[in-house]
């Protein structure tokens, strides 16, 4: 296994990855995390989860993951879920500050039996990947927070995942390196073709890096609106300046609002 | 730039100058300077200033030898009894040594099954802190009554004072994984085993140190208490023993020796466990990198 390019086709035709059915989370039978869910991935997507916190954002997540159970509702993944079909992303860098960089991303193959010499090459493509292929000998402290984070998508770009899934990953970092980052996931997702799920509160950073957006709010946590950015990657400074970056984050930052108008209506 | 540089004279004008940075780097170099030699020589000249006042008290009062011999008189029994107090030192060490190996063993052992099985924490947790908190000398007479191979007994002894800050640490430890690290091991669908070896094990290895530096010295006292305990009787012949011994016989420059040995022991093993921890953890671990200030 290496990591090829996978062809990113156009919107609407690509293959299905993953559908989750009026899926529903509630916590201790009373608090509802999540509403009657329905999403359907498809191959080369980049979504974000765009909400407020408590809007069951990081609840879709853990339950694609398989971190918890659905109450009720369904998540089919096509052709049955393998062991090496997700890669996930935290908002903390989340490494093991005991080994060096390249243990860290050895370790999806570790768990598999793989020694370190028969996967090192798919190693050093994934940290160069992510610009880090000379600090494979580093610890993790040794490493700035962007860097760190960096690492840890190597770590999950490294086994060629069907699906990434990251959880505010760029939250707890600074507005230049977050900018940086975002640029580089892009050419990252143009040079590999991987399959993203991007959990956000920036309107901003969905609109940049997203071809669909759902938008979710809280109590109960639920999808409000779907919002699709057609427009083509690679996006740079252009998109970012342009008349149709502007319409969508409005469009979006007024469907967060009315949203969260709803809710505070609900509890007045 | 000095005031006299510039035309405006107020008084209170602040003029931030440069050569005050460099005098001030100057001083914090010096400072480091002396501290790097501080740190060894004011302990030896202590520890010089303390054997030349001890020496100065029983010169002047004249106190007999059996009360309180001089600096030079301990030496010199050091030197004339070696014969006999460097292969008890050996004993003692061994038994320690011992006492402490099984303490891992049995410490680390026992912690990575209470934190496979919740049931098994619950049912022994309360064992071992019972064995924690009953003082050793109360138990240690039973012992040598139920245990007929001395080394043995002195071996349970020390073992039961030495183990519980290995397993209480390395318990804690075992648990303190990173949350999200467990939740990658999940995704990851790593088994038990994987779990432990890759993320636990790790995880705990600063937390069972810290137990082990406590234990090292625990096991020392274990030892030597046992001995106390198991009194002149038998075919002793370690430190405490030694004391023991010369304390019937009033030679107390011995004792001096004897207890002098068994504190550069105990220092001994304080040192070789900071050493291991710091061998161990100089590459990551908060504990052990050097920061610049």
């Amino acid at each position: 296994m290496s990591l090829p390019p996978r062809q990113i086709r156009p919107l609407g035709d690509r293959p299905r990855i993953l559908q989750m059915q009026d899926l529903d989370k509630t916590f201790n039978g009373n608090v509802t995390a999540l509403h009657r869910m329905n999403l359907t991935v498809n191959e080369g997507d980049l979504i974000s989860l765009l909400g407020p916190s408590g809007c069951g954002k990081s609840t879709a997540l853990r339950l694609i993951a398989g971190l918890m159970r659905p109450t009720s509702g369904r998540i089919l993944w096509e052709g049955g879920q393998g062991a090496d079909d997700l890669g996930v992303v935290f908002q903390e860098p989340t490494l093991m500050p005991w080994a060096t960089v390249t243990q860290n991303v050895w370790l999806p193959f570790r768990l598999r039996g793989k020694s370190l010499s028969s996967v090192r090459s798919q190693i050093e493509q994934a940290l160069a990947l992510v610009g880090l292929e000379k600090f494979g000998d580093s610890y993790p402290r040794e490493l700035s927070g962007g860097m760190k984070m960096r690492v840890s998508i190597a770590r999950a770009l490294v086994t060629n995942p069907r699906l990434i899934l990251m959880d505010e990953p760029f939250a707890a970092l600074d507005e230049i390196t977050r900018q940086k980052l975002n640029n580089d996931l892009l050419s990252l997702k143009a040079a590999t073709g991987c399959t993203i799920i991007f959990v956000t509160h920036s309107v901003f950073e969905s609109v940049f890096l997203s071809d669909r957006i759902l938008v979710m709010a809280p109590r109960p946590g639920r999808v409000v609106k779907e919002i699709t950015v057609d427009e083509p990657y690679p996006r740079g400074l252009a998109f970012r300046t342009s008349a149709t970056y502007g319409d969508i984050a409005r469009e979006t930052s007024e469907a967060l609002m009315s949203a969260m108008g709803d809710a505070v209506e609900e509890h007045a | 730039m000095t005031i006299a540089d510039t035309t405006d004279t107020r008084p209170d004008q602040t003029v931030i100058d440069g050569s005050k940075f460099d005098a001030e780097e100057a001083r914090h170099a010096r400072n480091k300077r002396l501290e790097s030699v501080g740190k060894w020589a004011l302990p030896a000249i202590v520890v010089l200033l303390t054997i030349w006042g001890w020496d100065h008290v029983v010169k002047v009062n004249n106190i007999p030898h059996y009360i309180l011999p001089s600096p030079g008189l301990v030496a010199e029994t050091l030197y004339e009894d070696w014969g006999t107090l460097f292969p008890s030192m050996l004993v003692t060490l061994k038994i320690a040594m011992m006492a402490l190996l099984v303490a891992v063993l049995g410490g680390v052992g026992l912690a990575i099954l209470f934190t496979q099985s919740k049931f098994a924490e619950m049912a022994f947790f309360p064992y071992a802190v019972i064995l924690q908190v009953t003082p050793i000398v109360s138990v240690a007479p039973l012992i040598f009554i139920y245990v007929d191979n001395r080394t043995v007994a002195l071996l349970i002894c020390a073992w039961v004072v030495a183990f519980f800050p290995i397993l209480a640490n390395t318990t804690l430890g075992l648990k303190s994984a990173d949350h999200n690290l467990r939740d990658l091991m999940t995704i990851y669908r790593a088994n038990r085993w994987q779990r432990l070896r890759y993320l636990q094990l790790p995880s705990a290895l600063p937390y069972f140190l810290g137990g082990l530096r406590i234990a090292g010295g625990l096991s020392l006292i274990g030892a030597v208490v046992a001995e106390y305990v198991a009194g002149t009787g038998g075919i002793g012949s370690g430190l405490a023993f030694r004391i023991l011994e010369a304390g019937y016989r009033l030679n107390i420059p011995r004792m001096f020796a004897a207890l002098l040995l068994i504190a550069l022991l105990g220092v001994a093993i304080f040192m070789a466990t900071t050493i291991l921890n710091w061998f161990l953890l100089r590459k990551w671990h908060e504990s052990a990198l050097k920061r610049e200030s």
